[in-house]
């Protein structure tokens, strides 16, 4: 026999609630690269008005944590999910900024040509939503191993961020007229990093959820 | 590893020390083999489902159980130091030391000074000004001076639910005891009695050791410093599954029976 | 079969018992109105001032037995109420729950069902002539004792026990002995309790014929002391009806009987109201 169904019930729903959100942001990390290659401007003004449903998505399961707390007592491990789960929310929220913000370099790029082909922007995108959809995938598990691994990821995406950097910088250097093309490129590079270390926030919680332990992790210097 | 309670003060480890104690009601065995070192000075709170012998475990710390026709104890509880199960241990002494607050506030009929002086009369107390003066200290430390000083002499049955119970806290701190043993001190009071309960509890945290059974999760973690969680066994005797601070057991329990139990799955 | 409706029943069972009760008030009513009408009219100062002077006709007053039932009672309590409380104190406080005491409680039971007669002639056989009290008060209240100690112990043992087990965990708990305990909480509590049972006792006790018949005789002159014989309100009642044409005179007597029981009544009913009001500050 189960007891407190309605609590279970809701507690579910703030869970399943987390996952939605998270495809979101994933799928608008996803779009907005696509949208940064492709130079498709009515994509990038779309992705920034789509940006107000993750918010609103985000204000949703936060009110439905609160109202949890305030009426169900949640006590040990389901205080833990709630209490992360508000954590994470602020997380992906932020995730999902970041995206709109590419989209909005993008537009401020407009149909200018790229300084070079885009191949480790792409690179990093793709490892950031790989880190997203892994930590997504370790919550529903509560696998603290997994999360683990995926903070250990950050490094990767810090290394081709590091790389993209002195790249851009050389470009400058060599010729001061790509100084505002390099710069837009390496705002989006450092929205992409910050993504991924939100992802890493994430994955602290989730091994709290596991483990009832905070770890903090030591990233490398970050700007 | 040094235990501080809410105060910030450093309790004192082991004041009351419950080595393999097992207990029994006849041929039933209500308690099996309880090992739990409670500090002075600090509160600690006993939770679990009913029938695990939280309660049972309560009354034998002032051996309020020797009542109990049939009733066997093995193991030992050291108060301070000293078996309380000794063949030379005056039980009438040991309660003196280690006072109880039961579940329904029970005052006597009496007036409200009488209430509070029956103790220190009993034990030998008659002169009129001293017993005035522990009167009113015992009332003013349980916090309830204010609201009865101009009705002393009235029955306390007129008071309300919480202000009995209060009176009962005040009736047990009468005789100085080191130790307060509570008996779901809450259960027949409103909530806003409740946490002037509470509230008392916290401040004579400074002076006294508390020992509380509670039914009410909320209460154990909003007063306590440790929590012991009880558990029936199969055979249903009580036994204890997990004690540590109650940050630690009300966020991350280690045992799952603890984690299903105060998150209301139990079953 | 007919379907009587929940509301008939109700109305049948509420007949029922409101017709129980104006029976049993009317009977009542009936009882003391008729021995009152019948036996004011005899009562003056000489009949309450001289002793019965005997005989068939059934001549004189009644101070010879008002001063023998007095007497009775007041020896019959001073003995009754220690023991019984005393018992009462033992089988509910400190008795074990054991064979022996079911056996003492199995022998009160039944000692309460025994009629009085059964109980005079024990006393005759023991305090009259055993002890050689003869016929006398002496013999008579110790009789009365034996008669009333089951009712004693019963009903002050159901008067601790109504006690709430609370006062006694609490003064247990606050480090009192169980005397402490007993003398300081659970009697005081108790004591409107024992109080109906010493009310009942001396109602019983009153009205009480057969066993003193035979256990202090009848005599009808003024006791001088213990030991001398003596005549009851009730006894004399009895002599005057069965063995006098004084019929006048039975209801007389019979009229003071009941306004002295209902005095006793009233009095410690109120005495026990007051006792309790006071406990719980009501006043």
């Amino acid at each position: 026999m189960e007891i407190r169904t309605d609590f279970n019930k809701r507690l579910r729903e703030i869970q399943d609630d987390i996952l939605i959100m998270g495809s979101m942001v994933e799928k608008a990390i996803t779009t907005s690269i696509k949208v940064l290659k492709e130079q498709d401007m009515t994509l990038a003004q779309q992705l920034i008005d789509d940006d107000k449903y993750i918010n609103r998505k985000r204000f949703e399961i936060e009110e439905k944590c609160i109202r949890l707390i305030a009426t169900q007592q949640p006590l040990a491990g389901d205080l833990r999910i709630i209490i992360s789960v508000l954590n994470m929310l602020t997380d992906l929220e932020r995730i999902g900024d970041y995206a709109a913000g590419i989209a909005k370099i993008a537009l401020l790029i407009g149909c200018e040509e790229h300084l070079k082909p885009l191949i480790d922007l792409p690179r990093m995108a793709e490892k950031t939503v790989s880190m997203l959809q892994r930590s997504l995938d370790a919550f529903t598990k509560r696998d603290a191993a997994v999360a683990r691994q995926v903070i250990g990821e950050d490094d990767e995406v810090d290394k081709l961020y590091d790389q993209v950097f002195r790249e851009l910088i050389s470009f400058m250097i060599e010729d001061p007229k790509t100084i505002t093309r390099a710069t837009h490129l390496i705002w989006v590079a450092h929205n992409l990093e910050r993504s991924a270390d939100r992802v890493t926030n994430i994955c602290e919680r989730i091994i709290y959820i596991a483990t009832g332990k905070m770890e903090a992790y030591n990233y490398k210097n970050k700007n | 590893m040094t235990v501080y309670n809410f105060n910030g003060q450093a309790c004192s480890e082991g004041k009351i020390k419950a080595e393999n104690l097992n207990f029994y009601y006849g041929n039933f065995q209500a308690l099996r083999n309880i090992n739990l070192d409670i500090p002075g000075c600090a509160i600690t709170a006993i939770i679990g489902p009913s029938g695990c012998g939280k309660s049972s475990f309560l009354r034998l710390l002032n051996r309020m159980n020797d009542l109990i026709y049939g009733s066997r104890i093995e193991g030992t509880i050291e108060l301070d130091g000293k078996n309380i199960f000794d063949k030379d241990v005056d039980v009438v002494d040991l309660r003196k030391n280690v006072g109880m607050v039961f579940q329904k506030p029970n005052p006597f009929p009496i007036s409200i000074f009488d209430n509070i002086a029956f103790g220190p009369r009993q034990h030998g107390k008659k002169n009129k000004i001293e017993l005035e003066e522990i009167v009113e200290n015992s009332l003013r430390k349980a916090a309830l001076w204010d609201e009865v000083k101009d009705k002393i002499e009235q029955s306390a049955l007129a008071l309300s639910g919480g202000q009995q119970q209060r009176l009962c806290i005040a009736r047990v701190l009468s005789v100085e005891p080191e130790v307060i043993l509570m008996d779901e001190p809450c259960s027949a009071l409103d909530p806003m009695a409740t946490l002037k309960i509470e509230d008392l509890m916290r401040s004579l945290a400074k002076n006294y050791t508390i020992i509380i059974v509670t039914h009410n999760m909320q209460q154990a973690a909003r007063v306590s410093d440790n929590t012991a969680f009880f558990m029936m066994e199969e055979d249903r005797s009580g036994s204890l599954v997990e004690y540590g601070s109650t940050s630690k057991i009300f966020t991350n329990p280690k045992d799952k029976r603890t984690e299903d139990y105060i998150t209301g799955r139990f079953g | 079969m007919r379907n009587i409706s929940a509301k008939q029943t109700q109305k049948i069972a509420m007949a029922g018992i409101w017709g129980g009760g104006v029976i049993t008030l009317l009977l009542l009513i009936v009882i003391i109105g008729y021995v009152l009408i019948q036996g004011l009219p005899g009562i003056n100062w000489e009949f309450l001032s001289t002793n019965p002077k005997g005989g068939l006709s059934g001549e004189g007053g009644i101070l010879s037995t008002v001063v023998s039932t007095l007497y009775l009672i007041g020896i019959t309590l001073v003995i009754l109420v220690p023991l019984g409380i005393g018992s009462a104190v033992y089988l509910s406080e400190y008795a074990p729950n054991n064979r022996l005491t079911r056996i003492i409680r199995y022998g009160i039971e039944t000692l309460a069902g025994i009629p009085s007669i059964i109980f005079g002639l024990f006393g005759y056989a023991l305090f009259v002539t055993a002890l050689s009290f003869k016929f006398s008060i002496l013999s008579g209240a110790l009789t009365l004792v034996c008669l009333l100690l089951p009712t004693m112990i019963t009903t002050t043992e159901e008067a601790l026990k109504a006690v709430s087990y609370s006062y006694r965990e609490a003064a247990l708990a606050l480090g009192t002995t169980r005397w402490q305990m007993i003398s300081r909480i659970v009697l005081p509590s108790a004591l409107p309790g024992i109080v109906t049972a010493v009310i009942l006792c001396i109602g019983r006790a009153i009205g009480e014929t057969a066993c003193l018949y035979v256990t202090m005789g009848g005599s009808a002159a003024m006791p001088s002391s213990l030991l001398e014989g003596g005549r009851t309100l009730s006894l004399h009642v009895y002599y005057l009806a069965m063995e006098t044409n004084a019929m006048g005179k039975a209801m007389a007597t019979a009229a003071i009987l009941i306004i002295i029981i209902i005095l006793i009544n009233g009095l410690t009913n109120w005495l026990a109201g007051r006792f309790q009001r006071k406990m719980k500050g009501i006043s």
